[in-house]
């Protein structure tokens, strides 16, 4: 079971990464969780400095971006 | 030293621009410290925001991604072998802005950390990071 974090603060882009990444998770068939993370404090604890960003089993793959569907489903293959 | 600056704040950008990342040396000797100082008096004046060098080094996978997406880097060195630039170089970042303190005339063992010699690195990272 993977984890999928989504960091940022509830930006529409920040919500449109979470739904991308839910979409990767149905288009893969991975088992995996995505949960959304809004707190400046746990953001920072990844080294982040900008949002959104996705993590993925705690490491970040990708920061101030808004990845599809098909990129984030390449990290969960 | 009175007031030494504080170090980097937490960010805020939500979907804005990349920020500019401030990387200093931090070295040992005094030279190092003047970098170290410099970088967060720099922050604390908003120029940029200091980011953790050893980050880098250590390829911790936020500070690597937070980086590839900075508009701007300023790698501040305090003595000839280039910590910083070097670390940045061997992290894939080729495109960066670089000081040495050494090019101001702080040498290494000689300089004292003062506001003055503070002073005269921040306000070249100033023109650096400037635009």
């Amino acid at each position: 079971m993977k984890l999928i974090q989504i960091l940022g603060t509830g930006c529409p882009k920040c919500e449109k990464l979470k739904h991308n990444a839910e979409e990767a998770v149905k288009l893969s068939g991975t088992e995996a969780t995505v949960e959304k993370i809004t707190d400046i404090g746990q953001i920072t604890s990844f080294g982040v400095m900008m949002t959104p960003a996705l993590v993925i089993d705690g490491e970040v793959k990708a920061v101030g971006k808004v990845l599809s569907p098909e990129e984030i489903k390449k990290f969960l293959e | 030293m009175e007031n030494e600056p504080q170090a980097a704040k937490p960010p805020e950008a939500c979907c804005g621009t990349g920020p500019k990342l401030i990387f200093a040396c931090s070295g040992a000797a005094d030279v190092g410290k003047i970098s170290d100082l410099a970088a967060r008096k720099l922050t604390a004046e908003g120029v940029g925001k200091m980011f953790c060098l050893a980050g880098i080094g250590g390829r911790v996978s936020g500070i690597m991604e937070t980086t590839r997406v900075a508009t701007a880097i300023l790698a501040i060195d305090g003595c000839p072998l280039d910590c910083a630039r070097k670390t940045l170089e061997q992290g894939g970042f080729a495109k960066y802005e670089h000081i040495r303190l050494g090019d101001l005339g702080m040498e290494k063992g000689k300089t004292a950390p003062t506001d003055e010699s503070v002073a005269k690195v921040v306000d070249l990272g100033k023109s650096r990071l400037a635009g």
